[in-house]
């Protein structure tokens, strides 16, 4: 039945995607929530909890204030709470309740910013989304509102990372060596969405020759700074030599041709056993780089949000877990998160590929950097 | 990365001295924040209690991401299920639907036949009118080989009347078929821990020729449904109040509430009436007291005058702890919580003339984010959240009392207290794990 997970776990949702994109960005991000969207968020989809001193709060509505409408007192619990901290921006995330009774969001937002002074972002998230749309939003947003409009002057080879959280990429510095893998190829990376860089760097955006979206989270931001800058993109993961000369050659071609496209290659295959269970880029990433490096077909199933053009004929978007359990009978290797272990047929193999965005912190440390190293994942594993 | 403009010294609106202190609320409610700081239980910890039973959980996604890793993390996901509310539920009012074929769903796919299923609902279906009634009896129709309880996920309830965790602590005896009573068997209920068996009041009960039967020491589902046959309810923890007044109608057992405190007097009063309801005397347990006395003798030695945090997580009672460590002598410098229960009311205003510059601290408000976890000298923390605060590795690793109650409870925290001053923790590890005392992979 539709809807219904007798044995498999949940992603991160929307209104969590949205502080995970935002918490290194210097601003104060509330959810709109009576309780718990706060302790989900700070215990299973944010590693970086306990050390970094991000501003992410609830509102703790109650039923009062749902049922009378009051939104005077989150814009009054805001507006107090911005004068005692001085965020650079304000970002509210709505949860179930707020969507049901209708919240005017943009309104809040705009009440807030008058009484702050401080850019203040409605998100529209309700929490019946995955991760994908609600760092996609905040992202996006951002760059929408908090970047220059003006011209800028573009940096020959540079690029910025777009959609890098650890939530798909976990703090096991994956994204340090995307950064190398760029640099090492002479790219100058101005900065990466959301990880690792200041405001500052995300500032200077504008100047880049081209945009590398890592995730299904830097789609949307991609799109933005294409609209207000004209700068390209392209969509894919570094991930295995043979495939990162290809997204390379993808970067190079999109700074030059100045148009935009994802870098997987066609996987000729009639019969393929090999499945790959997550997000679509990075996923796709996955499949190409199994290919080039091994020969190897892997077809994708993507259990949450993605644009369709990102999956091949091959691959499918299946949220449901009879369908995911149906795709895999004739599956012989999984590669997937280790929660999915219980709908693999017996004679599968499952080849474990934790992601954060699932499993949450249970196996954090068995998280592969996958940009440094996948020859060492695949010969344990294959 | 996040500026710092405000002045860490500034805690107003984050502390105040308890002789300002408003009771029960001493703060202004507005945003909060939650540290890091998972010892306590939740809703899917408790359920779990109860042998065997499965649960299932009909929320927004969102919402199921805690409580399935939750699950997980105890090593519990066999027991756990999830059925998803999506936004064309909510629009074309199909809710009813959603639960029942999803649950009946989940149980047909289970390798085994569980005793029992606990249905969490949540938040949303109280604001769209659910008819739950209507479901737990298609549900009941439909598998009457299975016992259907209504469990809540309905954080938006916790300011208008019953808590989820209470609510959660008086459905965890729901599922109890109705038995005759055995004068000779009582309960403790509302915990999630066993009470200590070296607890004044389990050694009372089992002294006095009773059989004591309590949810955490169940291992078996028809171990847990002899809790019926019980003629007596014991609780001390002010959340299982709920639960005892409902098996008074529900099986017809007494109640005799006997809040955990850390006061003398307080201590020989619910004892005595502990032993009125047994039909025995209360000689006050001299050796006891001595032995308590004598710990806390033991831990001033060591601790001397460090200071000493407190938080609420720790005990119901941080106020009644605190007095009793100020009047022996120890210097106690903060007790963390956001408010204080009635059964604290009367150590509220002893402190409040005795002890005018205790500070009172939030946790929840939110300078708690980002004022400095240090203190200038060694400290030592009675609780995970006053671990986290002050950023001490020399704490107390309880939740909830520790299952202690009684003169041997105050012996074994003075020991605590004491080990813990003289001997390390890893505050950062410990403290992240949930539900401290259930299994962890973490």
């Amino acid at each position: 039945m539709k809807q219904t997970q007798a044995f498999l776990s949940t992603y991160t949702a929307d209104v969590s995607g949205v502080c995970s994109a935002l918490f290194e960005l210097g601003g104060m991000t509330v959810m709109h929530d009576p309780s718990g969207c706060n302790s989900t968020y700070n215990t299973h989809d944010e590693p970086r909890w306990y050390d970094t001193e991000s501003l992410v709060f609830i509102s703790a509505l109650s039923e009062i204030e749902a049922i009378m409408g009051d939104d005077q007192k989150i814009i009054d619990d805001i507006v107090d709470a911005a004068n005692q901290l001085s965020p650079e921006f304000i970002a509210i995330a709505g949860t179930p309740i707020p969507m049901m009774i209708g919240t005017d969001f943009d309104a809040i937002a705009s009440e807030i910013e008058f009484q702050t002074g401080i850019p203040t972002f409605p998100f529209q998230t309700n929490g019946m989304h995955s991760y994908i749309s609600g760092a996609g939003m905040a992202l996006a947003a951002y760059a929408d509102r908090m970047l220059d409009d003006a011209p800028a002057e573009i940096i020959p080879r540079s690029v910025n990372i777009l959609g890098a959280t650890p939530l798909d990429f976990s703090v096991n510095g994956s994204v340090d060596s995307m950064k190398r893998v760029l640099e090492e190829k002479g790219w100058k990376v101005l900065s990466t969405w959301a990880m690792g860089s200041a405001p500052e760097d995300l500032a200077s955006s504008g100047q880049a020759a081209v945009n590398l979206a890592v995730s299904a989270v830097g789609l949307e931001t991609a799109k933005v700074l294409k609209a207000k800058f004209g700068t390209p993109y392209i969509i894919g993961t570094p991930c295995g030599e043979k495939f990162n000369e290809l997204l390379l050659k993808a970067l190079e071609n999109a700074a030059e041709t100045k148009k935009s496209s994802a870098a997987f290659p066609d996987i000729p295959a009639e019969e393929i056993d090999i499945v790959i269970i997550g997000e679509s880029v990075t996923s796709r990433s996955l499949a190409s780089a199994l290919h080039l490096e091994y020969g190897k077909a892997a077809r994708v199933i993507c259990p949450i949000e993605t644009e369709s053009d990102i999956l091949s004929s091959k691959d499918a978007f299946l949220p449901e877990e009879d369908e995911i359990t149906e795709s895999l009978k004739t599956a012989k290797i999984v590669i997937a998160d280790p929660m999915y272990r219980p709908l693999l047929p017996k004679e599968a193999k499952l080849i474990p590929l934790p992601h954060e965005a699932y499993s949450g912190r249970i196996y954090r440390a068995e998280i592969p950097d996958l940009v440094a190293d996948i020859r060492a994942y695949f010969e344990r594993s294959l | 990365m996040l500026k710092r403009v405000f002045d860490p010294n500034d805690t107003s609106g984050a502390s105040v001295k308890i002789s300002q202190a408003r009771f029960p609320a001493p703060f202004v409610s507005g945003l909060e924040y939650g540290a890091p700081a998972r010892g306590t239980w939740n809703i899917v910890h408790t359920g779990m209690l109860i042998p065997d039973a499965h649960q299932v959980f009909v929320c927004a996604s969102n919402c199921l991401r805690g409580v399935v890793l939750t699950a997980a993390e105890m090593n519990a996901s066999h027991r756990f299920s999830t059925v998803t509310i999506k936004e064309n539920n909510v629009l074309e009012g199909d809710m009813e639907d959603l639960i029942i074929e999803g649950v009946s769903d989940i149980i047909r796919k289970l390798p085994n036949r569980p005793p029992a299923v606990l249905v969490y609902t949540s938040c949303i279906h109280h604001f769209i009118g659910c008819d739950l009634p209507l479901c737990y009896k298609e549900l009941r129709k439909r598998f009457p080989d299975i016992a259907f309880t209504d469990c809540y996920m309905n954080p938006i309830m916790r300011k208008s009347g019953l808590t989820p965790d209470q609510i959660m602590r008086r459905q965890l005896y729901s599922l109890l078929e109705t038995r005759e009573k055995d004068p000779k068997s009582v309960n403790i209920i509302g915990n999630n821990y066993a009470t200590d068996d070296d607890s004044d009041i389990v050694r009372f009960i089992k002294k006095s020729g009773y059989t004591l039967r309590e949810v955490p020491r169940c291992t078996t589902y028809e171990e847990y449904q002899q809790m019926s046959e019980s003629f007596l309810n014991i609780s001390y923890n002010p959340a299982a109040l709920a639960g005892g007044e409902y098996l008074k109608t529900a099986q017809d057992q007494q109640h005799l509430y006997l809040p955990l405190s850390y006061d003398e007097d307080e201590i020989k009063e619910y004892m005595k009436k502990l032993a009125e309801a047994l039909g025995t005397e209360y000689d006050g347990d001299p050796e006891a007291k001595d032995r308590a006395d004598k710990a806390l003798e033991r831990a001033l030695s060591v601790i001397k005058d460090a200071p000493v945090v407190i938080d609420y997580t720790a005990t119901s009672r941080p106020l009644s702890l605190a007095r009793l460590l100020l009047e022996k002598g120890f210097n106690v410098e903060r007790v963390y919580a956001d408010s204080f229960s009635k059964e604290d009311q009367g150590d509220f205003s002893w402190l409040k003339e005795n002890c005018p510059d205790l500070d009172i601290y939030a946790t929840v408000q939110v300078k708690l984010r980002i004022l400095p976890r240090v203190y200038d000298r060694k400290t030592l923390a009675i609780g995970q959240k006053a671990a986290y605060f002050t950023g001490t590795a020399n704490f107390v690793n309880i939740v909830e009392g520790g299952g202690f109650y009684g003169f041997s409870g105050i012996e074994k925290l003075a020991d605590l207290m004491t080990e813990a001053f003289i001997e390390e923790k890893d505050t950062r590890c410990l403290i992240q794990r949930k539900g401290l005392g259930c299994e962890s992979c973490i």
